[in-house]
């Protein structure tokens, strides 16, 4: 490694792009997750009912219904055969993430994102150890457990513990000792497995991130030809195995990042200086051709992957 | 064996370990989720379900915590429970009848409001509704029980003369007074809590309890005689009743006749 990939992280996107447009997305981010948030407390805190409900089930200016299609799910394995008004609902919502990618949920709509996102921040401050780090498909064993329980208790289970609503829940109802949960999480991600809940843990995500496998907006390493080798990408993304694939593909091999982990939520948009990233559409395939074949930029740093 | 010579591949042991770690991890994990969703099954007494809620293990598997019935409710009679603060399974709806009871708003929005059925649609008359029964908990305290008329709880009760009636019966210590005892109809009562809200007492000594805790259950075999004309078992000899009026061997009434045979005198 040279002295360039010891730089703070996004340095060189600041410096080349200016701090808003190296901050995009992520700004983009927090103001949807703000704009969810608000529009679910305008009601209660202002009066003016634009949604009813929660993030488990909710109703749109009195008509529209939306159900969390993995709430709905358990309900199902349960043995509760529900009204019509919430299967349309979560119907409405799996379509649309289908469609958009399930994990654009993660990093664009959960109250829990941020939570783990600041754990994220102050590890990498602190230069702390990665901790503990399960395997990817503990979370889908999770999800299978979840189900399982479901359906041998006949309870919705995972809203017994699922932080997200609670603490969505909490904010528009009451907290009672959700605050407790949530700082057991942010210490969790912080002290024992960077990225663990949303990353390793989560079964929602899991779920999600099943139910977007085929979604078109995809994040595109289109222009990898022009990576220096920076690593930046590799240290904000929070689910970082999924960028080796697009960015280091050679030839004709899909610039896209395929993989259902991806949450889209853009981190490596912003902070790559040489614009390697974009959002596109899934059948986006080919690379961008490099300018001069020949004078590929000399990497920055030797290949670490 | 054959296979004992044969080296083990590296790949295959990993592979084994991981998938045996991983079923673990899920036994550990699910385990204490089936522990923490049987906790969850036991509602306090106190606290109790919206009208028209599906019996608890059901409730339990249809509601999915939207909250859609407390933002309808017109009288913030019903919360979410909170996590460790109330005893009620976090995030369902519920109410305490000292606190606010039940209404019981005609068009019934809560049950309107609910999108999954764990508060049934079918209930669409409010006096249907089961939520609990009344019970007087406390005749010691009650002041009714104590020759007043109070009256109270009677007088509040949506369901007036059906659900609490007033029995009267005599008033034992003063001698020449009566007692009117607030009596609770279950067939009746909706457990709405207007009742226990009202008790003027610090405590309230009617409380609505859910009916598991409230009430008895008749014993299938158990037949009510005299709500039955037709004989216990089929088979069984039917002895002629000897009931006052015409037909019979009762003198006093019109059309009685004179038996057939004549009991000994009695002489003293």
């Amino acid at each position: 490694m040279t002295a360039r990939t010891h730089l703070p992280v996004g340095h060189e996107a600041i410096a080349a792009k200016g701090w808003t447009r190296a901050h995009k997305y992520l700004l983009l981010r927090r103001a949807s997750q703000l704009c969810f948030l608000a529009l679910f407390l305008l009601g209660p805190w202002v009066g003016i009912w634009v949604v009813q409900g929660t993030l488990a089930g909710s109703l749109i200016l009195g008509v529209l219904p939306l159900t969390d299609p993995l709430v709905f799910l358990q309900s199902l394995i349960a043995g509760h055969w529900p009204e019509l008004t919430a299967a349309i609902g979560a119907v409405i919502v799996l379509v649309a993430y289908a469609l958009i990618g399930g994990r654009v949920y993660c990093s664009w709509v959960c109250p829990i994102n941020p939570v783990t996102d600041a754990a994220h921040w102050m590890h990498r401050k602190l230069g702390l150890q990665k901790g503990w780090q399960p395997k990817r498909a503990t979370r889908l064993w999770l999800l299978a457990t979840v189900l399982i329980v479901s359906g041998l208790t006949g309870t919705i289970a995972w809203e017994l513990v699922n932080p997200i609503t609670m603490l969505h829940r909490g904010l528009i109802f009451g907290m009672g000792f959700v605050w407790a949960m949530i700082g057991a999480i942010f210490l969790f991600d912080l002290l024992v497995s960077r990225h663990g809940w949303c990353g390793h843990v989560c079964p929602v995500g899991a779920f999600y991130g099943l139910v977007g496998h085929k979604a078109m907006l995809r994040v595109s390493a289109a222009n990898r030809s022009a990576c220096d080798d920076c690593m930046d990408c590799f240290v904000v993304c929070p689910e970082n195995h999924v960028i080796s694939p697009a960015l280091r593909g050679k030839g004709d091999a899909t610039p896209l990042i395929l993989s259902p982990d991806c949450t889209n939520c853009g981190r490596c948009v912003d902070v790559c200086a040489e614009d390697v990233f974009k959002f596109t559409h899934r059948f986006d395939t080919l690379p961008v051709a490099p300018p001069h074949p020949t004078a590929a930029p000399e990497p920055r740093a030797s290949r670490v992957l | 064996m054959s296979r004992v010579g044969t080296p083990l591949s590296p790949q295959r042991r990993r592979f084994l370990q991981d998938s045996a770690r991983a079923a673990g991890g899920c036994v550990a994990a699910g385990s204490l989720l089936a522990w923490l969703a049987r906790d969850a099954r036991a509602l306090p007494a106190e606290a109790l379900r919206p009208p028209g809620a599906l019996p608890e293990q059901d409730f339990l598997s249809a509601c999915i915590r939207c909250g859609l019935c407390v933002r309808d409710c017109p009288y913030d009679t019903l919360k979410l429970a909170e996590l460790g603060v109330d005893a009620v399974a976090t995030g369902t709806p519920y109410f305490t009848a000292r606190d606010v009871p039940c209404e019981m708003c005609e068009d019934i929005p809560c049950v309107a409001a609910c999108p999954t059925g764990a508060l049934d649609p079918a209930l669409d008359n409010i006096d249907d509704a089961k939520m609990g029964v009344a019970v007087l908990v406390d005749q010691e305290n009650c002041l009714n029980f104590l020759g007043l008329r109070c009256d109270v709880c009677y007088r509040v009760c949506p369901v007036i003369d059906k659900a609490i009636t007033l029995e009267a019966s005599h008033n034992s210590r003063s001698g020449h007074h009566a007692i009117f005892a607030p009596t609770v109809h279950a067939d009746h009562c909706t457990g709405c809590g207007v009742c226990e809200r009202a008790c003027v007492l610090p405590e309230a000594a009617i409380k609505v309890l859910p009916a598991r805790l409230a009430r008895g259950s008749s014993a299938d075999h158990y037949r009510k005689g005299w709500e039955e004309d037709a004989p216990v078992l089929e088979g069984i000899i039917d002895l002629p009743d000897r009931l006052p009026g015409p037909g019979t061997d009762n003198l006093v009434t019109p059309g009685g006749y004179q038996p057939a045979f004549t009991l000994p005198e009695v002489t003293q």
